[in-house]
């Protein structure tokens, strides 16, 4: 597997902030070229003047009246919590530099 | 007959007049589970004690001669990407392992207030990316018709679940095939309904511009019944319409005549199994015995369908997937900093498959890629949706094969991303145009295993598919595959995982 292709999944898998292990990036290397020849078949079409459809139906989004409601209470909001602290969620630091 | 092997609107009836009860019902269903899941290994929850409370508040309600939901006291089962309230919601990732949900999904309440009980969570491919099941962190599920075979996916469980006989009719999501691939590998019918007719909330994401709820069951009636109870517009969901629910099961009882049905020259001319081509060309000739009339019509960048989902799907999943992070909910690892616990979060929390869409999506969004990949297979989707449009100015429904293949063998095509993705192409342009699209039993294929035909319609348009299936059924007496046999073997599956 060519340094290249592996360089190019550590540079993607760091954007996703998903770390792979060395087996993975070597398969990943090896099966993503693949998929994305075949996704690059829809360059094959000629789409000057076309508009890209995000949302399929063109009807206009139904606004709810803007009432308030009521949420879900706090501790159930956070009963899934992996760490927390009072009624906050606890993280390690923000400030650090970016290391993997 | 053995309650279990009754349909959804038998057991409906049979209840309304008081023949038999919810819990009798229930327990015909548990058993059922009990006898069959120790091989087929459908549920990764069993909620059989809550199901039973509901059975059992189900008859008492209609002993004081309450009014109640046609449904009420019918069972149910849930693939395990809804949220549940109590109840653990797992997407089958070892990232949402023992994650229990403060909320129910928009549907899970209209179940509940309907009085449905729900048996369980149904196994699927790790957050539904993926067409065999066997990409579940826990185990594969397997093919009610050859236990060597795979019930398709990613609601493959649920698909399962109804086949075997454990529940009569079954919720799964669509993004892709989802739906109609595993009902067809299972014999079944299953339905992807018009984008927004049914709440998402609650539902955990994949790709939002396509994922769309929707049942699985027997035959076109139970189909019908449970769409007609989950479907309606939610404030929730952005996306959802706001449109009124017609009562779809009346549909089943109207004639043919007159209707306009198309045969995808696209699809009837692949190189596809051509038993499976076959049956479909049956079935289109039955529609014209019963007054309709069958010809040709072409979708012609069905060829660009496949291309353009694999790139929308994992860039959508790849944004969508960017709330685990192992701070709020799910697993998180050990980290020094932020960076380290997101990563290393992700890492370990989830499997190959999301992995590789998580890749491909961030790659396909990225800096100097973006117009190239996911722009240009946005603007490749508008055309696929305009060749619907098109078709359906000529046509009232247009039907072809629902997968190239009956189902293949356990770990196939595990190995083979891109083999596993063509076994949905039959599925995708549909989703792509947000069109309703229902898959069908055909027939029995000499391996033994059934095949299956989609339908599709115009937006919101569900009706007229069940009518078109409803008519099938009864020139097939009922259904063209029948039942799987399976022998029951000791155990029990009330644990889970």
């Amino acid at each position: 597997m060519s340094d290249d292709f592996i360089r190019e999944v550590e540079h993607v898998a760091r954007l996703a902030r998903l770390l792979l292990n060395s087996k993975e990036k070597e398969l990943m290397a090896d099966q993503l070229g693949a998929i994305l020849d075949t996704a690059r078949k829809v360059r094959e079409i000629d789409t000057a003047g076309i508009e890209p459809t995000a949302h399929v139906f063109s009807i206009p989004a139904f606004l709810r009246e803007d009432a308030i409601s009521p949420s879900l209470p706090v501790e159930k909001v956070l009963q899934n919590a992996p760490k927390k602290m009072k009624s906050y969620f606890l993280v390690p630091s923000i400030t650090a530099i970016e290391e993997e | 007959m053995k309650l279990y092997q009754k349909t959804a609107a038998e057991l409906s009836r049979l209840l309304q007049n008081k023949e038999i009860t919810a819990v009798e019902v229930l327990n015909s269903f548990m058993e059922r589970v009990d006898e069959v899941d120790p091989q087929l290994k459908v549920f990764i929850t069993c909620t059989f004690d809550s199901a039973l409370e509901t059975a059992a508040a189900v008859d008492h309600r209609r002993m004081e001669n309450e009014k109640l939901h046609p449904l009420a006291g019918v069972p149910v089962a849930i693939k395990d990407n809804f949220c549940t309230e109590g109840i653990k919601t797992t997407c089958a990732s070892k990232i949402l392992e023992s994650y229990i949900p403060p909320y129910d999904a928009a549907v899970v309440e209209k179940i509940k207030s309907i009085g449905m009980p729900i048996l369980g969570k149904t196994n699927m491919d790790e957050f539904a990316m993926g067409s065999s099941t066997e990409n579940s962190a826990f185990f594969v599920t397997r093919n009610p018709w050859d236990l060597e075979c795979v019930p398709g996916g990613s609601s493959g469980g649920s698909a399962a679940a109804v086949a075997a006989g454990m529940v009569p009719f079954a919720l799964g999501s669509d993004t892709g095939g989802s739906i109609r691939q595993p009902a067809a590998l299972c014999g079944i019918t299953g339905l992807r309904p018009t984008y927004g007719r049914v709440s998402r909330y609650g539902l955990i994401a994949f790709a939002s511009s396509l994922d769309q709820i929707g049942p699985l069951a027997l035959n076109a009636l139970d189909c019908s019944l449970l769409l007609e109870a989950i479907a309606g517009y939610d404030q929730r969901d952005s996306t959802s319409l706001h449109r009124e629910v017609p009562q779809y099961s009346a549909a089943v009882d109207r004639e043919l005549e007159g209707v306009k049905i198309g045969l995808i020259k696209e699809n009837i001319s692949a190189n596809f199994d051509p038993e499976i081509k076959d049956a479909v060309l049956k079935m289109a000739a039955l529609f014209e015995e019963n007054g309709a009339s069958v010809t040709e019509v072409s979708l012609p960048h069905t060829d660009y369908g496949l291309s353009a989902y694999y790139l929308i799907a994992p860039s959508e999943a790849a944004s969508n997937l960017g709330r685990y992070d192992g701070v709020r909910y799910g697993f998180s690892a050990n980290g020094d900093n932020i960076f380290s616990l997101f990563s290393r979060t992700r890492g370990q929390g989830f499997g190959t498959e999301v992995k590789r869409r998580i890749m491909i999506g961030t790659y396909a969004l990225s800096a100097g890629y973006y117009d190239a990949y996911y722009l240009q297979a946005m603007k490749v989707r508008t055309l696929i949706r305009r060749d619907y449009e098109k078709a359906f100015q000529n046509f009232d429904i247009i039907v072809g094969a629902t997968t190239p293949t009956p189902a293949f063998k356990l770990g196939e095509k595990a190995d083979d991303p891109l083999q596993m993705y063509l076994s949905d192409v039959c599925n995708i342009t549909d989703a792509l145009a947000g069109v309703p699209s229902l898959s069908i039993p055909t027939g029995l294929h000499s391996k033994g295993l059934p095949m299956g035909m989609q339908l599709t319609a115009a937006p919101l348009n569900e009706g007229l598919l069940f009518q078109a299936a409803a008519v099938l059924e009864k020139c097939n007496d009922s259904s063209p595959v029948g039942r799987p046999s399976i022998l029951p073997v000791e155990g029990s599956c009330r644990n889970g995982i």
